[in-house]
């Protein structure tokens, strides 16, 4: 038996969401093996500091870019082959794409949002969040082959000892999986995106205009985060609608979560839950935020981001 | 064109989340339920099909008749017909095996889900549909075209957009972008009056086994107050997220 993990790449490259979901199933793999499946990736060998024992690298052109059905269809044949009874993904939006059909096809119960490993095995019980953060929710699978979702940084890495031997597959693809066409892909290029950060930093109304996000992409920058707004400044225009974090928005579930300006509406404050440190910025002391927030500084943004973004400088130049 | 709009019955957001029966069951006790939101974007901008391409709208929910005030908001949003399956909603596989079956009873050429309820948030009922289905299906959807037989879809993905085309029949996974909040409906009296003579149909459930079982819940512990840093300070605030919170 394999627990067979699905590890994303970009660009050819794994991203960090591939390493969390092979660490997680090593941790409940036990003796078994941990099986990778992987698109088009140039160099394998690095899942096995994450104990994956063997990667199926599927090279295809037709699969340069991301194609859920055609994934799902290759995932599948990958589970058939390697008898696994349990995959492994991570909660991205290629994931979260792609999780539901391949469940169908394997006629596999899914359970998306895990938080943990799983309490019990037998029955297969994990723990998952719901009510957008608000709640857990301890589920059951029942059927022979089980789908986690493994949410964001909820598990972290861990590093072993191990080699990952490359082996090669080429699953059969029909015609009809590539019947959703990708016509382009439009991507901000060397911008790290909110569902890959580990720190977002966030703006709201209290920026006052679009003029004002300087300081805001100065801390990013800094800090190598990524930048995200509240409802209000993507409903106004101020900022792209793909920045908007909360409940219709993006999730974040990052390590450090920086709100300035944001006053912390409850639609905005569901989205966020997941991050682990929340700081906020914000010149209302009764601001809602303030009441979910780890730390909190009481003042002007425009006179306390500057001040800040200066002293992070130096912080980041000792700490390099 | 013939579009199904799911409808999910959600508690709105500004609910308490409690739940009963030893922590087995959600607590409705004095609930306000509510279109799912993201179905709600999906809801109108069939609407705007309706009015722009002529297409018929009609609503379907899975559940027991507590959810019927809730398609009926739907009917008079402008929705032509609804159709509520009788049973209770167990599991996602289960809501869209019962789903599938009113799709293909309809033979609906658009059938529009939002990407997750804001209550369990399983994120999985649109795909596992157009599984069953087999037919195309495009996920965080934020804009959706179709002329003839042909979808022009844009998908939210993590850091941009993506633009797809397919062939109908299609099931979208909606999201805000498919219109904007600006744009959505509210029932006005006429539409509220209209729904009450509009079909609301009872079909009987599907016998399924569900795959997943939700067996508890649980609330987060609750949070420690915030620790407020002086302004004049921000060294402090530095080294707290380095040393204490290991944030950075």
């Amino acid at each position: 038996m394999s627990v067979l993990v699905y590890t994303e790449t970009e660009d050819g490259k794994f991203k960090k969401a591939a390493f969390e979901v092979a660490s997680y199933a090593k941790e409940v793999a036990g003796s078994d093996e941990v099986v990778a499946v992987s698109f088009n990736a140039t160099d394998t060998s690095e899942l096995g500091q994450y104990g994956v024992s063997k990667v199926l690298n599927i090279q295809n052109d037709k699969l340069s870019k991301f194609n859920a059905k055609a994934y799902a269809d290759a995932l599948k044949q990958a589970v058939e082959k390697e008898g696994s009874k349990m995959v492994v993904v991570s909660q991205s939006a290629n994931s979260k794409y792609l999780a539901p059909l391949l469940a169908v096809h394997l006629n596999a119960g899914y359970a998306s949002n895990v938080m943990a490993t799983p309490e019990s095995t037998d029955p297969f019980t994990v723990k998952r969040s719901a009510f957008t953060n608000k709640a857990f929710n301890f589920t059951k699978i029942t059927t022979d082959i089980k789908i986690v979702g493994l949410s964001q940084n909820a598990f972290g890495l861990k590093e072993t000892q191990g080699e990952a031997t490359p082996e090669d597959f080429s699953p059969e693809l029909q015609e009809d999986d590539f019947s959703v066409n990708v016509e382009s892909v439009d991507k901000a290029k060397d911008k790290v995106t909110i569902a890959d950060a580990e720190i977002v930093v966030s703006g709201g109304r209290g920026l006052k205009g679009p003029e004002n996000w300087g300081m805001i992409e100065e801390m990013a920058d800094i800090l190598g985060a990524a930048t995200a707004c509240s409802k209000p400044v993507s409903d106004m225009g101020w900022r792209p609608h793909s920045e908007h974090v909360g409940q219709t928005g993006k999730p974040v579930a990052s390590n450090l979560y920086i709100a300035v300006g944001i006053s912390g509406a409850i639609q905005h404050l569901a989205g966020i839950n997941a991050a682990k440190t929340k700081v906020v910025i914000n010149n209302d002391p009764e601001a809602p935020f303030f009441k979910a927030a780890d730390y909190g500084v009481v003042g002007d943004a425009f006179e306390i981001v500057p001040k800040l973004n200066e002293k992070l400088k130096e912080f980041k130049e000792k700490n390099a | 064109m013939k579009i199904l709009v799911c409808i999910s019955h959600v508690p709105d957001t500004t609910s308490k989340i409690n739940f009963t029966d030893g922590d087995s069951k959600f607590d409705t006790n004095g609930v306000n339920f509510v279109i799912n939101p993201n179905d709600e974007f999906g809801l109108t901008r069939a609407m705007w099909f309706k009015e722009k391409q002529g297409a018929s709208v009609d609503v379907v929910n899975v559940g027991g008749p507590e959810t019927e005030p809730t398609l009926r908001k739907a009917l008079a949003i402008g929705a032509d017909n609804a159709i509520r399956v009788d049973t209770i909603a167990t599991d996602g596989f289960q809501v869209a095996k019962q789903l599938a079956k009113v799709a293909k009873e309809g033979d609906y050429d658009l059938i529009i889900a939002g990407r997750e309820s804001i209550d369990y948030n399983g994120g999985m009922v649109p795909g596992m549909l157009a599984a069953i289905l087999d037919a195309n299906f495009v996920n965080n959807c934020i804009s959706l075209e179709i002329d003839g037989e042909k979808a022009k879809a844009i998908r939210e993905i993590d850091g941009g957009k993506e633009t797809l085309t397919a062939s109908l029949p299609l099931v979208i996974g909606g999201q805000k972008g498919l219109v904007e909040e600006s744009d959505l409906k509210i029932p006005n009296m006429r539409g509220i009056m209209q729904a009450r003579k509009k079909p609301l149909n009872v079909v009987a459930a599907e016998e399924v086994t569900p795959q997943t079982q939700a067996v508890k819940f649980e609330k987060p512990a609750p949070k420690g107050d915030v620790k407020l840093v002086d302004s004049d300070n921000l060294d402090e605030l530095i080294d707290l997220l380095h040393n204490e919170a290991k944030a950075i």
